[in-house]
């Protein structure tokens, strides 16, 4: 028994490795189907797009790169998938270099679910660099901060692009964020300067974060992780991959808690015996 | 005059984009709005620098023979060809540049990423053991919010998504609006020093 308690509290990592690894790929092969429900963040950002007016012009502002791909990609498609059922016109930038190229792909495969033409009904302004600066630029002038789409077409040829000028001629803003520059700086920056309705998606390790700011009302509503991901694609009515990673996440949070508590047991049973061995 | 020109640069710069935000004329808007873009365009040319010194770093490193050498010549010869690609037949769907970025660079970025999920099992197998109360506040509260966060929660318990939500309400906001708040009057603070020319370190000097 202590040998088996010494063997618990000194684990080698390679253990937690295994079963985190079949925690995490199993329910990929097998799911659960675990049925969940929709919180208060998610419900607000789902809300305020639902409540702009079809036709009307939204940024989209996608500030991430791959390695935040499985919690953001599935908001930013659901949002899309949300946006262009309303037939809004959807602005992309990008304020992290590599989020472009994934944006584009999400663009022309929800594009071409919903017959969208590019230029009509949606553009990908590509990257800028300048983090806050950008910021402040577009509430000036956004075609002067960016003068040419993501494929280099200037923005006086592109349709969408026609009558706006600056976060005036915008309904509202959808932020995907992974870190800096993110929701906090379009919150510091633009919400509070242009009073502009704004919501955000995040990874779940930053969206703590950004409670304080929804719950001032400065964030209309705000996705956190995949979880935030699968409660929205839950609202859009789709099944994507946030949704398909749950059962996933699940299994391997309980994972890390049954880790967590043989570890306990086994660091107060081994206190205990070492403690009656010295009496 | 080598310590004075920076400090006055500072101070006119600072003082008139903090009056910016407060004066709503437009001549004054205008002015920033042309400054923002000679910004923009100094912080791209970051970029130039930045290439040039990876550059020079990994070629120095490539001549005095270190045991990475071959990295380095892998990574040289990758910013190179990505380089080459993309400014000779461009970056959008379906070029040489985006065959690359989608099916390497996104699935190594992914990949960096996703380690992190083991290291972190095995970090909190590690770093949750009860030894005082603070860590039993800290473990317990951790596992709550774990398993509230996900639809296993709420199978277990159906209430237990929304106490994890009062979690991050109420407790998490309070301390998190307290440190956003510290947060926000030390870089005013900060701030105020660098354009008055109290702090000096962003001009190497002591």
């Amino acid at each position: 028994m202590k040998k088996l308690l010494e063997f618990i509290n000194n684990l080698d990592r390679r253990w937690i490795f295994l079963f985190i690894g079949l925690a995490v790929s199993l329910p990929l092969f097998f799911p659960l189907g675990i049925d969940f429900t929709v919180s208060h963040p998610v419900q607000g950002f789902y809300d305020t797009i639902e409540k702009v007016p079809n036709g009307s012009k939204i940024l989209m502002s996608c500030d991430y790169d791959p390695g935040s791909l499985p919690e953001l990609y599935p908001m930013t498609v659901a949002a899309l998938e949300q946006m262009f059922r309303k037939d809004l016109k959807v602005i992309v930038t990008c304020l992290w270099p590599a989020g472009p190229p994934v944006v584009e792909r999400a663009l022309n495969h929800m594009a071409f679910e919903y017959k969208k033409e590019k230029g009509i009904d949606f553009v990908n302004l590509g990257f800028k660099e300048g983090r806050e600066v950008v910021m402040v630029s577009m509430g000036a002038s956004i075609p002067n901060t960016f003068p040419t789409d993501y494929n280099g077409t200037p923005v006086t040829q592109i349709q969408i692009m026609q009558g706006v000028t600056n976060f005036k001629d915008l309904a509202m803003i959808v932020n995907i964020s992974a870190g800096y520059p993110g929701t906090k700086e379009w919150v510091q920056q633009v919400q509070a300067r242009y009073n502009i309705d704004l919501v955000s998606g995040c990874t779940a390790v930053s969206a703590p974060e950004f409670y304080p700011y929804y719950q001032t009302g400065q964030l209309k509503g705000l996705l956190g992780g995949m979880k935030g991901a699968a409660e929205y694609e839950k609202l859009v009515g789709v099944m994507g991959l946030g949704t398909r990673g749950m059962d996933a996440q699940s299994v391997s949070h309980l994972t890390v808690f049954f880790f967590i508590l043989i570890g306990n047991l086994a660091y107060f049973v081994l206190r205990a015996l070492k403690g009656k061995e010295v009496k | 005059m080598r310590k004075e020109v920076p400090l006055i640069i500072t101070f006119l710069a600072g003082a008139f984009f903090i009056a910016d935000y407060f004066v709503p004329h437009t001549g004054f808007s205008h002015i920033a709005e042309t400054i923002n873009g000679w910004t923009i365009i100094v912080i791209t040319f970051a970029y130039v620098l930045g290439v040039a010194n990876v550059t020079r770093v990994n070629l120095d490193y490539i001549q005095r023979k270190g045991k990475d050498t071959p990295y380095k010549i892998i990574l040289l010869i990758c910013l190179l060809f990505m380089m080459t690609v993309g400014i000779v037949w461009g970056i959008a769907e379906g070029t040489i540049f985006d065959w690359f970025f989608i099916n390497i660079y996104v699935p190594m970025q992914s990949m960096m990423f996703a380690l992190l999920a083991f290291y972190i099992a095995s970090a909190a197998f590690r770093a949750f053991r009860i030894r005082s109360t603070q860590a039993a506040l800290l473990a317990i509260t951790a596992v709550l919010v774990m398993i509230g966060r996900v639809p296993i929660g709420e199978a277990i318990w159906k209430d237990f998504s929304n106490f994890a939500e009062w979690i991050m309400n109420v407790p998490q906001l309070a301390g998190k609006r307290a440190i956003l708040i510290g947060a926000a009057l030390g870089a005013i603070s900060t701030g105020l020093k660098v354009i008055v020319g109290l702090e000096r370190t962003h001009l190497g000097a002591d």
